[in-house]
């Protein structure tokens, strides 16, 4: 007899194990299937925490305000887990004109979105961060922004879908989605194994691409490596997100007291895909552009650096529908590096269109069938 | 092979050395990595996402090989069945600024 759920989600990323609890809560019967060993080993682990509503394009950026309004202020108390969220606001830096330009078009951005941010000057950034370099002469400051640990809240999702009997199976690759009498309805892994349910949910990063062609579905994305680092501890330097115009680094101090810092090469489109290895390269890129706005680093070490996969989309933002040629299907892919700040808010959408409910927000920019012809 | 994560682990059963520091750097004891296990997380990577056991300076030199000698007890099984966490760069912690001097490829 096969297994039957209301809910099989694919993938135990943070999308995936938050849409579990949400669903779980509800009191729906859920399963995760998890393709690697670990829960949350992929991009959910790997990111550098940012919890940030400035710089999204306009159509993500309803998402992560409602999140960083409703969602991530009670996070840790919901799933009794210390997430080590900060409401601290999140600086962009700038150190020459054409940088003041981008960060400029930034806050136009945000202000049309209704978004608290605004241009500073070199005093006022050095006020709330001290340790700047003397060459940034102006910041783009939203005082909404923050990040948290996303290893604890991929986890945390885990671990209270779980405790509410969402089953989650990991090992577990998924090969092929089967319709019956053209809905979505069984999900076959590699072992042979095949369960049923009512809804299936495919939020597996860029593995998504594969699981959805065995149903005729394709959504237009590239695997993107992305590198970060992490220090040794140190004592409280500054709580903001922080980042640049140009960025060429992002990062934030953890609670731990270590600073996690991510960023750019340049070579990142042409990365080898497969297993996550680092380059020899983005390490040292990134620590000249870290060095160079925050001298005081210097002489801090680098205990590890790690590399990730991101799903970049077509138009670098994600896929969140029930597309019309494939009922019984949700689609939750292409995040595009900008998926870990949404996540309790994307969790609570996919649960609704799971359900099939109207989302509390508007999703039709984040359609299927958005893609056309370019020429 | 497929891991199932549903689990009846019976009653937390409290040992005499749950308090002894396993991993020295982020002060992780032994009770807090089996009650991790028994609330679904089963792999050495997962354990050390949510304690930080063998994310220290000394990156799980010292403890690597207690914290998963623990997990397989708690999950009976077998130590060397459980993969190690992945070892990363840099092998010893090192300055920023040394890291910055390399420019290419």
């Amino acid at each position: 007899m096969t297994d039957t759920f209301d809910v099989i989600i694919i993938g135990a990323g943070v999308i995936g194990n938050a849409t579990a609890y949400y669903l779980a809560r509800r009191g729906l019967k859920v399963a995760v299937l998890e393709k690697s060993d670990h829960i949350g080993g992929g991009a959910s682990a790997r990111n550098g925490g940012g919890v940030r509503q400035s710089g999204r394009h306009p159509a993500e950026l309803p998402l992560a305000m409602y999140g960083v309004k409703n969602l991530w202020p009670n996070l840790s108390a919901e799933l009794d887990l210390d997430v080590e969220y900060y409401r601290a606001g999140n600086l962009r830096l700038g150190k020459t004109g054409a940088h003041l330009d981008i960060l400029a078009q930034l806050v136009q951005s945000a202000e049309a979105g209704g978004l608290d941010m605004r241009l500073i000057g070199a005093v006022e950034a050095r006020g709330i961060c001290p340790g700047l370099a003397e060459e940034v002469i102006g910041a783009g400051w939203c005082p909404s922004d923050g990040h948290a640990n996303p290893l604890l809240v991929t986890l945390g999702y885990y671990r209270a879908a779980r405790r509410l009997g969402a089953r989650f199976i990991s090992g577990a690759e998924v090969v092929e989605l089967r319709k019956i009498r053209g809905r979505v309805a069984e999900v076959v892994t590699a072992e042979g194994e095949i369960r049923s349910a009512g809804r299936v949910v495919v939020a597996a990063g860029y593995e998504s691409r594969k699981i959805l062609s065995s149903v005729g579905l394709d959504v237009p994305m590239h695997p993107l490596q992305v590198e970060c680092l992490v220090t040794e501890e140190a004592p409280p330097m500054f709580c903001q997100m922080l980042g640049t115009a140009m960025a060429d680094f992002y990062g934030h101090q953890s609670r731990h007291g270590s600073f996690v810092f991510g960023g750019s090469h340049g070579y990142e489109a042409h990365a080898f895909y497969g297993q996550p290895l680092g380059t020899s390269i983005a390490a040292s890129s990134v620590c000249r552009a870290i060095i160079g706005y925050l001298p005081a680093l210097r002489e801090i070490k680098i205990v590890r650096v790690w590399a990730g996969w991101l799903d970049e989309c077509a138009d670098h933002i994600p896929v969140i529908d029930n597309p019309a040629e494939t009922p019984g299907l949700t689609v939750a892919c292409g995040f595009s590096g900008h998926g870990f700040g949404i996540a309790p808010v994307v969790g609570i959408l996919l649960a609704a269109l799971a359900t099939e409910e109207t989302p509390v927000l508007d999703l039709s920019a984040f359609r299927y069938d958005r893609f056309r012809a370019q020429v | 092979m497929s891991s199932e994560r549903t689990r009846d682990f019976g009653r937390y059963v409290a040992a005499a050395d749950d308090d002894v520091i396993i991993c020295r750097c982020e002060e992780v004891a032994k009770g807090e990595i089996r009650r991790a296990v028994r609330d679904g997380l089963f792999t050495v990577h997962e354990v050390r996402r949510l304690l930080r056991c063998g994310m220290g300076l000394c990156q799980g030199n010292t403890c690597a090989r207690l914290v998963r000698g623990i997990i397989a007890r708690e999950l009976g099984v077998a130590a060397d069945s459980l993969v190690e966490a992945t070892g990363r760069a840099p092998a010893r912690p090192l300055e920023m600024r040394v890291f910055a001097r390399e420019q290419g490829l």
